[in-house]
């Protein structure tokens, strides 16, 4: 019972294809899973839409949407059809084939990401040899698809919020690929079903997750920083910050195509934390060892909903970066942090067991935080800024 | 330490968060259509006209009650231009009893108004005052938001139901300003008295006391 | 060979001819960036996974924007007015023929003294790192050291110019 429920999908997916012809089965299969992708998510989307307007709304001690269905749980059904009926107006000197193009892009380019994600056991599109690789050449795409927004809109403020958001992303992509590095380095392969195998071991109850180490931990930190800033939430979201520039670099969208952005940039998020998801917490695979009889696909789902709600409450809570905070924080203490984590993932492997790797890896790591957030704060790169005014 | 500000502000938000939910006086939102908080005493939105009505619970007799007498200061002093009115050809008596002319027309354009309040500031006749009322939305953009007097006219009531301690300085005002009038009025009817019995020829005429109001 | 070959090559050569031809400067790195992705898949289909995927992550996402934010930074934003075709195509054709002449000779010139092989060897991204690490490792190390040495002239450049101001 318990495989049967763990295995569900996968043994529908297969009594289903058991009524076609053999030849067509593999093709498919694969589009039998394409479209429940791309059916799941934007569904998880509209639900976490309403999720954050409640979720800050309670922080901020309002009600949130609450108008329609029960507690403003239709509320996206409402927003989905304004944004169907809305008028699609593309600017009169825009580049209408790249201004046309630019969300497609985008939305192919995300949802390429999760064809490397295992979902649950048995669960994964495609099982690369180079899966993690994969998923970044996907995200950098996703760069070319703003700047493509950005500049075909004509538009100043479509310009500079799509120059901001490829800067940004090309900053923040360094940092994360580098903290992603210890955990190849760690598991000894890019493919992200053995990255979650190798997580999925249990002594004394307890998983081998690789955020339970000093440099797994320093490592999700570093990542989820760079996620953040990488899908563009809050607190990193100078590239559409409103009180600057309308709405970044799709300012000039409406109606179903900014939708599209919206969508994109919700799936990106799901996708990247997701990623975190496997590559430090396990994937798929359960807290506890007693708690294995819970389905996989559950475990993976209720952990990218726990990523997601950070997300919401890190937007509720922290005020936006300025331009240079943004930079210095990137290249000044993230980067720096993630090439010491290589370094401490090495002299982890290479000491054996025992309790001494723990107090060194821990010392260095904690020692270089305090130290470099101590000099930052210092040279008042992150922390606060006196004004001077015109004199 | 780097991040202890980050994690402060985020056990702050987990407060709010948890709090919103178990105690009531933090969340001020009141759910408009259903729920309603009465206006300020201080609120204003668009101008009306006053009129005094002897009876209360009638609202008919707006047009012979209506202390404006198209003097037209408003209409001048109005900064945007939204109030428009025509002179009447006859003449009806005022509060104190004098003859005057009335406002054969007194149009304000709500679309234009800015609320500003400086018709109210320069009416000597304390004819037009703010009005609280803020439900306008209509349909009919430049039918519906034209106000007649008709629909301007509000009674003495009314200002009295909005704005309880304005409304009765107005009403000391206007009484003290009447008996004033009638003080007057007595002086100069005592004078013709006394110089009938002095010159008894022509009766003098008699002052409308018909005109008198509460 | 099948149909995705045929595809993958007139998405590649298309894009390619886009970036020569193209009388808007932006349009042309787009349409270069069609032809990096073309060029990506076509690794793809050869089973070169590890080459494919950095050809999108490097070229696309490092390269293409390069180019772009280059563009943007030196032209400004003013667009060239009336016709699609750049006045100079037939100089731009003329030079990548020319290139791809001497490209195209150099490999069939090569081509012969290679063995001839049947299936392509299947090479994990396990091999790939041990023969970086192992074999190539001098070569790896130079390359390293360059682009360091790059990252370090970048950085003296634009202290440079904070200095001025």
């Amino acid at each position: 019972m318990i495989q049967t429920l763990d295995q569900i999908f996968v043994l529908l997916k297969h009594w289903l294809l058991n009524f076609l012809p053999a030849a067509w089965q593999p093709a498919v299969g694969v589009v039998l899973s394409v479209v429940c992708i791309i059916g799941v998510f934007p569904a998880l989307f509209a639900f976490t839409t309403v999720l954050e307007r409640k979720g800050i709304g309670r922080i901020q001690n309002r009600l949130g949407p609450n108008r329609v269905g029960p507690f403003g749980i239709l509320q996206p059904i409402a927003d989905g059809i304004k944004s169907l009926t809305k008028e699609d107006i593309v600017p009169l000197k825009a580049d209408a084939a790249v201004h046309f193009l630019a969300p497609i892009v985008l939305v192919v380019a995300v949802f390429m990401g999760f064809a490397v994600l295992p979902m649950g056991r048995n669960m994964v599109l495609v099982d690369m040899d180079a899966g993690l690789l994969f998923y970044f050449a996907m995200g950098a795409s996703t760069e070319v698809s703003v700047f493509m927004a950005g500049w075909s809109s004509r538009n100043k403020y479509s310009l500079l919020g799509a120059m901001r958001a490829v800067a940004q992303m090309i900053s923040y992509e360094v940092a994360l690929l580098l903290s992603s590095v210890v955990v190849v380095m760690m598991s000894g392969s890019l493919s992200l079903v053995k990255i979650v195998a190798a997580q999925n071991q249990y002594s004394w109850g307890l998983p081998h997750w690789y955020i339970f180490t000093p440099w797994g931990f320093a490592g999700a930190l570093m990542f989820g920083i760079a996620a953040t800033a990488e899908t563009n939430r809050s607190p990193f979201d100078l590239p559409e910050g409103e009180s600057e520039l309308v709405a970044g670099y799709f300012t000039e969208y409406s109606g179903f195509k900014f939708a599209l952005f919206f969508l994109g940039e919700y799936v990106a998020m799901f996708s990247i934390a997701g990623l975190g998801a496997t590559l430090f917490l396990g994937g798929w695979s359960a807290p506890l060892a007693a708690l294995q009889f819970i389905p996989s696909w559950m475990w993976f789902f209720g952990k990218l909903m726990v990523a997601m709600c950070v997300f919401i409450w890190m937007r509720g809570t922290l005020p936006r970066l300025r331009q240079d905070q943004l930079m210095n924080f990137a290249w000044k203490f993230v980067l720096p942090m993630c090439l010491l984590n290589l370094f401490v993932a090495g002299l982890w492997r290479f000491m054996g067991d025992g309790l001494l790797r723990w107090v060194i890896c821990s010392a260095i790591l904690i020692l270089a935080y305090v130290g470099m957030g101590w000099g930052e704060m210092k040279r008042k790169h992150l922390g606060p800024r006196t004004y001077r005014y015109a004199e | 330490m780097l991040g202890e500000g980050i994690l402060k502000g985020l056990a702050e938000t987990a407060k709010n968060f948890a709090g919103s939910f178990v105690s009531a006086e933090r969340m001020i939102t009141v759910q408009y259509p259903e729920e309603r908080i009465a206006p300020m005493e201080a609120a204003r939105v668009f101008p009306f006209l006053v009129y005094d009505s002897k009876h209360p619970e009638d609202s008919l007799d707006w047009e012979a009650g209506m202390r404006c007498v198209a003097c037209q200061i408003c209409e001048k002093e109005c900064p945007p231009k939204c109030i428009y009115i025509e002179k009447s050809k006859d003449k009806k008596p005022d509060f104190v009893g004098k003859m005057q002319i009335y406002p054969a027309r007194f149009d304000i354009d709500i679309s234009v108004c800015m609320s500003c309040q400086i018709c109210v500031e320069v009416c000597p006749f304390e004819a037009i005052k703010m009005d609280t009322q803020f439900e306008l939305a209509t349909d009919d953009r430049f039918g519906a938001l034209l106000l007649d007097r008709k629909e301007l006219a509000k009674s003495n009531e009314y200002y009295h139901h909005i704005h309880p301690t304005e409304a009765a300085e107005v009403d000391a005002r206007l009484a003290a300003e009447k008996a004033k009038a009638n003080a007057k009025v007595k002086a100069a009817a005592d004078a013709a008295v006394a110089k009938a019995a002095t010159q008894p020829a022509v009766p003098a005429a008699k002052p409308a006391e018909g005109n008198k109001q509460e | 060979m099948g149909i995705a070959f045929y595809l993958v090559s007139v998405l590649t050569v298309a894009g390619g001819l886009a970036a020569v031809l193209l009388k808007n400067t932006v349009h042309c790195a787009l349409a270069v960036t069609t032809a990096f992705a073309g060029l990506a898949l076509l690794f793809l289909q050869l089973d070169a996974q590890f080459a494919g995927f950095a050809q999108i992550l490097v070229y696309i996402g490092a390269v293409a924007i390069l180019v772009v934010f280059a563009i943007l930074l030196t032209r400004g934003s003013e667009t060239p007015k009336g016709g699609v075709f750049s006045k100079t195509w037939l100089a731009g054709l003329a030079v990548a023929a020319a290139i791809f002449a001497v490209l195209g000779w150099a490999v069939l010139q090569v081509a012969g003294s290679l063995p001839q092989q049947n299936a392509a060897p299947a090479v994990t991204v396990n091999q790939i790192g041990e023969a970086l690490m192992g074999r190539y490792v001098l070569p790896l190390e130079i390359i390293a050291l360059l682009l360091t040495a790059a990252l370090i002239g970048a950085v003296i450049v634009a202290m440079h110019e904070k200095e001025g101001d």
